[in-house]
């Protein structure tokens, strides 16, 4: 493998890592804060026991969260320089917000959270946690702002001067239909996963007949909120579908392993066999008209389909290559304003000719063959995206249905009835993870073949580093991040083995919770 | 001034403060955990020290965090740069950051002797090891790093990882480990009580004078280094196009700013007066605010000398000059950076002032009751 692959290996590997932590962080802070609302509205001291509990398994998750988050933003300069000088003018500016805004906050009283409980008041302490759990959110929204850049590169163009892409409306960036999309679709994705977490856990008690009265209560806000987020997910997920069709129609057509366009509206296809060589489906079931309307919401407009879309890219590829031989003009001379004018009218295909790059140096006078080869290079892998989309989807929909029947049994106070439900809730606590690990390759490796869509082929966006330090520092990663996988799962089953303390509460607060582990 | 140039200045000055943040804030807990196996024999002593820091290591080290993401949006190319030639130390960096986090939460979750010794001993690895990268990297920075751009502005490194660890590098790492050394002693001295705030005190005095003594050889070496000077005209509104200008070699050229603009001495003063005080207070333990106060400008003054000394670069190269990163040229667009600075103007001083609240909250000398009445120690 060369320098690029393995550097993506390494970027996708430690980001669906630190993305096992960040779901629960999202969701638990979330729900913590609607705990100790309820503790602190009624007084009731069951409720400030759950928000120490379930706080005691989010601080064992927190901490993961952060430390391999450090790893994503140092990447994109270790490994992915080019990238880092070609759009940091853009890019950069959405985490150093990110930083200032929201990591500063949820950091700042997350200490707060665990150590102020015998220093602030009941309100005080309930502001920290709800600014913890706005910081978190805050955080995701601003990494999305980034990330729906990369999806959707709007408010920026090239500047000639400085050879990179450079902001021109920031309000733009900012308001970027993808990244508002992805951001309630991600949060919402969260909150099924904190949900889940404290359903499955609750459930698990109440199978063993444990903690019962802290486990119905936790299960009573899990399955309500659980249920308003999963609903959220899909609802909004299929914003995002909405919003990809828009501007990403490659990306959709690969999801939908759609490689002719069909009379409007567009068939569904359920399942099928794609195949990248031959350029087709088989075995496709399809349902009449429902694509078309879910990606334009229309009846008469037309998905494009994949053979269209590369047809285009080739007209694409051969305006940027008129850009990229102006570009190449104005190194050498900065003056030549012919080559400028000539620029201007091909800017927005320069990403396409660089596509190029990866078959000649001499871009500007590429062979019909390689013009040819990178313009399917703007295929991404159609059958991978297909089947984790609809893994993604039927999960999706599996959640409505249990949250729907444990918020049905919760409001009727059966909660305990079907033990096999209680063992279906138990059971289903890694399929949120699953789902959003999918989820990520559908966004992310849809968007392949580049780093910015359009803009930048993934391929010219490493650092010019040799393939052996990269090889070195995955090796490393892999061996420190499965290390640290057993560890924090071994502390978090520890943890929820033990259970909450189960002795009633004394009167000064700050002998009714000490943890045994913790002496 | 137009106003690209002022704003680039002033962004200058905000890497500069956010350096000079992480040296303080983060700083002080990577001391305190330098200082971890030195000041607390017993496991009780050990949990004393990590809880004085408990509460705000995890906001501290945003301000890392922060100084990453505020360069990578200001200035795109030094992160570009930075990050991907010292590969091998950012990643070094990086684990250390890694171990911290768990170090602190997972530690005290078990009560095997074991399980605790791994972690102090990784908390201390975590803490020397930044402390020690920051300074080589310094070091290597004043005296030029090796890379190059081509004409797409990719941007080549052609040194090895061993190659940073040279001579002079190796003096400006040992000024960092003594000063945040120090740093953290300081901390400690006023956040413990008995015989843990008397080892703390002592290791204080001795890191504050080794700082003092390491940053004086250090004024002395630069004298004999080969500096950096931007030779053509080069235009403080131009384009961040940092191939454009001619950059020479000038042996002595990091004291220039020194000698125009005398006033900029008062950095290296700083710089050795603030350890000096910060010493002598830390003795007799009064004032604990004020002293932690001291060593926080000793720190500030000897990093502000590196930035000054190096300006108007931020990076100069050693194996192609003309492609060194400078203030004028290495800088984002300015809308960014306008955005920038309205966006860190609000939010900056709201952090410090929820940041100082947090602190005021958990005032006080940290003992070994209060951590087993305490829920959530570690």
């Amino acid at each position: 493998m060369d320098v690029v692959d393995l550097s993506r290996l390494q970027f996708a590997l430690t980001a669906l890592y630190h993305f096992l932590f960040v779901p629960l962080t999202l969701g638990l802070s979330v729900l913590l804060a609607i705990m100790e609302s309820v503790y602190v509205t009624t007084g009731r001291t069951i409720w400030r026991d759950m928000v120490k509990f379930w706080g005691l398994l989010f601080g064992i998750n927190f901490a993961m969260g952060v430390a391999t988050g450090i790893t994503m933003e140092f990447q994109f300069g270790t490994n992915w320089a080019y990238y880092a000088h070609y759009v940091g003018d853009v890019f950069g500016a959405p985490l150093a917000i990110e930083g200032l805004m929201a990591f500063f906050l949820e950091a700042t009283f997350v200490g707060l959270f665990f150590f102020g409980w015998n220093r602030l008041s009941r309100i005080q302490h309930l502001i920290v946690t709800c600014l913890l759990a706005l910081g978190t959110n805050l955080s995701a929204l601003w990494i999305l702002v980034a990330n729906g850049w990369m999806q959707n590169p709007v408010g920026a163009k090239f500047n000639v001067d400085t050879m990179r892409m450079e902001v021109t409306n920031f309000a733009d960036v900012l308001f970027n239909p993808v990244a508002q999309a992805k951001f309630v679709h991600t949060v919402s994705a969260g909150y099924v996963t904190g949900s889940m977490f404290v359903l499955s856990i609750s459930a698990y008690y109440l199978l063993r007949g444990r903690h019962r009265a802290l486990a119905l209560r936790s299960m009573a806000v899990a399955v309500s909120f659980g249920l308003a987020s999963a609903l959220s997910v899909v609802v909004l997920g299929d914003e995002s579908g909405y919003t990809a069709g828009e501007n990403q129609k490659m990306k959709i057509a690969a999801i939908e392993s759609m490689w002719d366009t069909e009379p409007a509206p567009a068939s569904f296809t359920i399942v099928g066999l794609p195949s990248q060589e031959g350029r087709d489906t088989r075995y496709a079931v399809r349902v009449p008209y429902v694509l078309g309307l879910i990606a334009t919401r229309s009846i008469d407009k037309q998905v494009i389909g994949i053979k269209d879309l590369v047809a285009d890219a080739d007209r694409r590829i051969r305006s940027g290559m008129q850009a990229y031989g102006a570009l190449q003009a104005l190194q050498k001379d900065r003056t030549d304003t012919a080559a400028r004018a000539t620029f201007g009218q091909h800017a927005e295909d320069l990403g396409y000719g660089l596509l190029l790059k990866r078959y000649t140096a001499d871009v500007a006078h590429a062979s019909e063959d390689q013009i040819q080869k990178a313009s399917w290079d703007t295929v991404p892998n159609v059958a991978v995206l297909f089947w984790c989309f609809r893994i993604m989807v039927g999960l999706g929909f599996y959640f409505i249905l249990l949250f729907a029947t444990m918020f049905y049994l919760s409001s009727r106070r059966q909660l305990e009835r079907y033990r096999w439900l209680l063992w279906l809730s138990c059971l289903s606590l890694p399929l949120p993870w699953l789902a959003i690990e999918v989820g990520w390759y559908v966004a992310e490796g849809g968007r392949q073949p580049w780093t910015i869509d359009g803009v930048l082929p993934t391929f010219l966006s490493a650092s010019s580093i040799s393939a052996s330090n990269v090889w070195l520092s995955l090796s490393g990663f892999i061996l420190l991040y499965s290390a640290l996988a057993v560890v924090e799962l071994y502390l978090m089953i520890r943890t929820i083995r033990e259970g909450p303390a189960d002795h009633p509460p004394a009167p000064a607060p700050a002998a009714s919770y000490r943890w045994r582990a913790a002496k | 001034m137009e106003a690209y140039e002022i704003l680039r200045l002033i962004w200058w000055g905000v890497l500069g403060i956010l350096l000079i943040a992480i040296a303080v804030m983060d700083g002080f807990d990577l001391g305190t955990a330098i200082l971890l196996p030195f000041v607390a024999r017993t496991d009780g002593e050990r949990r004393v020290v990590i809880n004085t820091v408990g509460p705000v290591w995890e906001g501290n080290q945003v301000w890392f965090i922060l100084g990453g993401g505020a360069t990578f949006a200001a200035w795109p190319p030094l992160y570009a740069v930075a990050f991907s030639g010292f590969y091998f130390a950012m990643l070094l960096l990086l684990l250390a950051l890694i171990l911290r986090p768990v170090g602190f939460k997972y530690r005290s979750k078990l009560t095997d002797p074991r399980w605790r010794a791994f972690w102090d001993w990784a908390l201390f690895v975590g803490g020397l090891v930044p402390a020690l990268v920051f300074g080589v990297a310094f070091g290597n920075v004043l005296q030029g790093v090796p890379f190059r751009f081509d004409a797409d502005l990719r941007m080549s490194y052609e040194g090895s990882f061993w190659a940073l660890f040279n001579p002079f590098a190796l003096l400006c790492g040992l000024v960092s480990v003594a000063m945040l050394t120090m740093h953290g002693g300081v901390w400690l001295a006023g956040k413990t009580r008995n015989l843990v705030q008397l080892r703390a005190q002592r290791a204080a005095v001795f890191a504050g004078l080794a700082t003092v003594v390491l940053f004086a050889i250090g004024g002395f070496w630069v004298q004999h280094l080969d500096g950096y000077t931007v030779q053509s005209a080069i235009d403080p509104n131009g384009p961040s196009n940092p191939v454009l200008k001619q950059v020479g070699q000038v042996p002595g050229a990091l004291l220039a700013n020194y000698s125009a603009m005398p006033i900029v001495m008062a950095l290296p003063a700083l710089g050795f007066a603030g350890p000096l005080l910060a010493a002598m207070m830390v003795r007799g333990g009064r004032l604990p605010a004020l002293t932690w106060f001291l060593s926080a400008l000793g720190i500030a003054g000897i990093i502000g000398t590196a930035g000054v000394s190096l300006f108007p670069l931020l990076l100069p190269s050693s194996i192609d000059p003309n492609s060194s990163l400078s203030v004028w040229d290495a800088s984002s667009s300015k809308l960014t950076l306008g955005v920038m600075t309205a966006v860190t103007g609000l939010l900056l001083p709201l952090i410090v002032i929820y940041t100082s609240w947090v602190y005021r909250v958990m005032r006080g000398p940290v003992t070994i009751d209060q951590i087993s009445d305490e829920n959530h120690s570690y």
